[in-house]
Order: C-alpha cells, then sequence, then structure tokens
C-alpha cells in the first residue's frame, strides 16, 4: 500500500470511527437496535453541503448538520418511547422518511463542493498536504468526541443512561427517567453519525443520497471487530475499540481491494461487510458451545446430568 | 403513614384471562413499622408492592406516602420515596456496572442526575467504608463487575443499595427467596439490622411463615387480592407457624398442601 492509500485508509476509518461510537452509544449501551444511522449520515452531509454551497460558515454549517442529526434520533427515540413501536421498525419508519428529507434539503440527489470552503480549507494556510491534513483534523475530533463521550458516561446521568439499556427496571427503581434517557442517548448517537456525514461530505466535496447505505452494517463492524481487538472491560476500552476497529475495517477493506488475486471489487463491499458481522456475531456463540462440548465429553461421568 | 385505599387492580381486562390482583385492599403503615406479607400464589402480594413501588398502575382507589398522593405517580418520579429490593438477584443490580458504579446509582436516588463525575476520590472512600458492613470482603473489589457476584452477595449490595438514601418506605419482594438457606439467613439478618438501626418503615412480602413472624412488628395477610389477617402486639408475639397455618385455613376454607408455605 502507497503512503496515500494508508493515509486515506485512516482518514476514511476515523470518519467512520464517529459513526462507530454512535453505534456504541445505542446497540450497546442503550441496547436499542437503531438504523435511522442510514438517514443520519447523509441528513448530516446535506444540511452541511446545502448551508455552505448557501454561504454559511462550514463550521456553523457542521454544528447545524450535528443537531439535524439529534432531531432524527429524537423522532425515532419518541416513536418508541412516546408511541410504543418498536425500536426497530421505529428507526426503519425514520431512516426511510429521512430519504425524503434529504433530497428535500439538497434539491437534488448529490449537491458538489468544489471550490467551496469547508472546515478542512480553514487550514490550508498550514502547507500541509491534504492527505495529511484530512487525517489530522479527524484525530482532532475523534479524541475530542471520545473523550467527552466517555467523560458523559462516566458521569450521574451517563450512568443512568447505561442502567437505563441494561436493566430498565431496575434504572426506574432508583429514579431513573428510561425514556428521556433514550431520547438523550439516541439523539446523541444520530448527531454524532451526521457529525460524521457532514464532515464526509466536506472531505469528498460532495453530498450524495445514496452515501448512507450500509451506515449501520460499517459502524457495527467497527464495534465488534474493536471488541475482538480491545476487550470492551471498561468505558474507555469499548470506545477505543470502536474507533480501532473502524481503522483496522478500513485497512481490511483497502487490502482486500488491492490484493488483485482475491479478485474482489468495490461493489462486492457491502455483501463482505454483511457477512463479516455475521460471522463475528456467531463466532463467540459457537466457540461457548464447542467449549461446553468438550467439557461435557471430558466428564463422561457427568453424562445425562445437567450443562 | 403509608396508605393502601381501596384499591383494584385488574389485569386484562375484557379478556378471556381477566384476573383481578387486588379487590378493595386497604392497608396502613405507621412511620417506623415493619410489616410482613404472606398469601398464596395470586393473593396479590406482589401486586401490592408494585402498585406501592408504582410499576402497576390502579383501577380505583389511592396510594398515600405521607401527605403526598402518588397514586398516578410514575416508577421514577416516586423513586425518592420508595426504595426495593427485588426477589431476582440479577433484578436489582446492574451486573455489567461496577460495584461501586452500581452503589453511585443508588446514591442518586431522589436527587437529579447532573454530570459531575459517578465515581470519585470521596465517593470511593464513602463507599469503601459502608460496603466493609456488609462483611463480605467486597471493600477490595468495588471496581469488580456486579455479575462477578454471587446471588447472596448481590441482594445484600441490593439492600445497601437501597438503603443508602432516605426514604419512606422500604419494599422487599421475597427478597432472601432465590437463595439458599444460609445465605438467607444471613441475608435477613442484615435486613434487621438495617431496618433497625434507621426505624425503617418496611413492607416484607414472603413466602415463609416462618420468617413473616420471627421478623418485625407486623403480619399482613392477602387473600384473593384483598387483607384477610392482621395480626400484630401481643397476639402475634405468642404466635406459632401452626397458629398462622391454621388461620390460614380457616380463610381458604381448604387444606393447605403448598409444601413450600408450611415448611419454609
Amino acid at each position: 500500500m502507497s503512503q496515500i492509500a494508508i493515509l486515506g485508509a485512516i482518514e476514511t476509518g476515523l470518519l467512520f470511527g464517529l459513526v462507530a461510537i454512535g453505534v456504541f452509544l445505542s446497540f450497546r449501551i442503550l441496547n436499542f437496535p437503531d438504523l435511522t444511522v442510514d438517514g443520519s449520515l447523509p441528513l448530516g452531509a446535506a444540511v452541511a453541503a446545502t448551508l455552505i454551497l448557501a454561504g454559511v460558515n462550514p463550521w456553523l454549517s457542521t454544528v447545524a448538520a450535528f443537531f439535524a442529526g439529534a432531531g432524527a434520533g429524537l423522532v425515532t427515540a419518541w416513536l418508541n418511547v412516546r408511541l410504543r413501536i418498536l425500536h426497530l421498525l421505529a428507526s426503519i419508519l425514520v431512516m426511510i422518511s429521512l430519504h425524503t428529507v434529504n433530497l428535500r434539503i439538497m434539491g437534488r440527489p448529490n449537491v458538489a463542493l468544489l471550490g467551496e470552503p469547508t472546515v478542512f480549507s480553514a487550514f490550508e494556510g498550514l502547507d500541509i498536504p491534504y492527505y495529511w491534513l484530512n487525517p489530522a483534523v479527524l484525530l482532532v475530533v475523534v479524541l475530542v468526541t471520545g473523550y467527552l463521550i466517555t467523560r458523559f458516561l462516566g458521569s450521574e446521568m451517563g450512568l443512568g443512561m447505561r442502567a437505563t439499556g441494561a436493566n430498565p427496571r431496575m434504572a426506574s427503581a432508583q429514579g431513573i427517567h428510561t425514556g428521556r434517557m433514550t431520547l438523550l442517548g439516541i439523539a446523541l448517537s444520530n448527531a454524532l453519525v451526521a457529525l460524521a456525514g457532514a464532515l464526509f461530505a466536506q472531505i469528498q466535496g460532495a453530498a450524495d443520497i445514496t452515501m448512507g447505505i450500509g451506515t449501520i452494517v460499517i459502524g457495527l463492524a467497527a464495534v465488534i471487530v474493536g471488541e475482538a481487538l480491545v476487550p470492551p472491560k471498561t468505558i474507555v476500552r469499548a470506545v477505543i475499540g470502536a474507533v480501532i476497529g473502524s481503522i483496522i475495517y478500513r485497512f481490511a477493506v483497502a487490502f482486500a481491494l488491492n490484493a488483485e488475486f482475491i479478485g474482489l471489487q468495490a461493489q462486492d463491499l457491502k455483501l463482505i461487510t454483511a457477512v463479516l458481522v455475521v460471522v463475528a456475531m456467531v463466532l463467540p456463540g459457537l466457540r461457548t458451545k464447542r467449549a461446553m462440548q468438550r467439557r461435557a465429553r471430558a466428564t463422561p461421568a457427568n453424562k445425562g446430568g445437567q450443562g | 403513614m403509608i396508605r393502601l385505599e381501596d384499591i383494584h387492580v385488574t389485569f386484562n381486562p375484557g379478556t378471556a384471562i381477566e384476573t383481578h390482583a387486588l379487590t378493595g385492599l386497604n392497608l396502613d403503615i405507621p412511620t417506623g413499622e415493619f410489616v410482613t406479607v404472606i398469601g398464596s400464589n395470586g393473593a396479590g402480594k406482589s401486586t401490592m408492592l408494585n402498585v406501592l413501588a408504582g410499576e402497576t398502575g390502579t383501577d380505583t382507589g389511592r396510594v398515600l406516602i405521607g401527605e403526598d398522593d402518588v397514586t398516578r405517580r410514575s416508577t421514577s418520579a416516586r423513586a425518592g420515596l420508595v426504595a426495593r429490593v427485588f426477589q431476582d438477584p440479577m433484578a436489582g443490580t446492574c451486573e455489567d456496572l461496577t460495584i461501586e458504579e452500581n452503589l453511585a446509582l443508588a446514591c442518586a436516588r431522589g436527587h437529579r442526575r447532573g454530570l459531575r463525575r459517578a465515581v470519585d476520590g470521596g465517593r470511593h472512600r464513602a463507599f469503601r467504608e459502608r460496603i466493609a458492613e456488609l462483611n463480605l470482603g467486597l471493600e477490595d473489589r468495588l471496581g469488580d463487575r456486579m455479575g462477578l457476584l454471587s446471588g447472596g452477595q448481590r441482594q445484600a449490595v441490593s439492600l445497601l443499595m437501597a438503603t443508602m438514601n432516605p426514604m419512606r418506605i422500604l419494599l422487599l419482594d421475597e427478597h432472601t427467596a432465590a437463595l439458599d438457606p444460609r445465605t438467607a439467613n444471613f441475608v435477613m439478618g442484615l435486613t434487621d439490622r438495617f431496618v433497625g438501626e434507621s426505624g425503617l418503615t418496611t413492607l416484607m412480602v414472603t413466602h415463609s411463615m416462618r420468617q413473616a413472624l420471627d421478623h418485625g412488628d407486623r403480619t399482613v395477610m392477602l387473600h384473593e387480592g384483598r387483607v384477610v389477617l392482621d395480626v400484630s402486639g401481643e397476639e402475634r408475639r405468642g404466635m406459632k407457624v401452626e397458629d398462622l397455618l391454621h388461620m390460614f385455613e380457616k380463610v381458604r376454607g381448604e387444606e393447605v398442601d403448598d409444601d413450600a408455605l408450611v415448611l419454609g
């Protein structure tokens, strides 16, 4: 791999590291399988790109994208918490609706940002080549986000959010408003994903209506790969793991596409990622089953007994 | 004073499996009293606790805690007044959180949860001190995941968590039923100590008549969703399990063949 390819993988890995942290919040902390992110990533891109084209400051546009994502997450969580629609279905409904919303925001399927100011172009005066600059800016964003999320999850409110996902009955008995915690957590999760979308659009110079397809699978793959590499014994480790998982995933993708003997093409990626997630989810279960079978064979005296 | 006033609760109303769980239940508990509750399966014991905790809504009737009518308040909104230990050791704690994070959760019961660090140096020391009271050697394991503890240890910690902040009533929902006899005794000992030390107003549901008579100041029997027997003071002091059983049979008008209830 060339230096530019390596830095490119790190860049995309860091960008989707934000998505991975968002998915970690919904799937792992709140135990809420949220597919809204497939819509909130392009939502963030659409909001940021449209505002920048309208002459709004790119930083302000990015912040607006963050809050747009939070709004999308709030709708999903509200459908679930207040209207009692199944979480998975609620998130699919919002994801589909966002397709329309995103088209309305952009006015067409894609918006180019060529020559427009972006949060990255603000650093152009530093005379650093873009393939160093972009990952560096993203690294700072991911570090700050990771720190803030970790700090939040260690606070009293954050602990309440973790209890809401882990044991809602106990959480209510401890006076935690589990509904509000779900609203807050899913909003935060989608805000991070929309932030990633906004930065993504500014890096690739365009927002596209289809850029969100498979976001959830990529985010989940990053979380799962991260958990395998960095066992998530603490919140800090889990957050670091999600980001590392995202970067490793990008390297695996870049390697697979570069190695001609494998014969993979870019369009194969989504299927491979889905298969990877399935394998990663099934493997730990299989391993325990094997271990139990081995133990059962090792102690024939217990045959017919329990376990 | 805790007051349950003419409480009616119906599950699945209007369906084939309609159940009248509580049918005009009345109960007054003066401040500082420790009441034990017995009754066969389906008598309404758990429903009564759930009504007090706010997990189950009522068809009619009022729930008063002190001067506050909390009938329509959600579980989380009345958590500052009600503390609870569940039957299932898994239910009262978060197994994925550490012991001290669980204690920190309990520490904020009845307070606003802000952005301050849940566990800092000061709290860590305070938790060490509190958990040492259990004599389980957990003071050196505050950073361990809750899931690593045994059922008995978890129930002991649940009890500590429930009593860490002030409350108007402590609800114990067969909190020793899932434990082996030795551990159950240990947890009951802790219960008597915590309740006695602070003079907590307590409602304990139990399947064991022995336990119902040996602990607390007053015993209440539920049957078909209302109170059918209420003994305290002199009358209760001289009471044996057989007497209680006899009264129980009279109330039900049939032989009791539930071994668990008799021997427990």
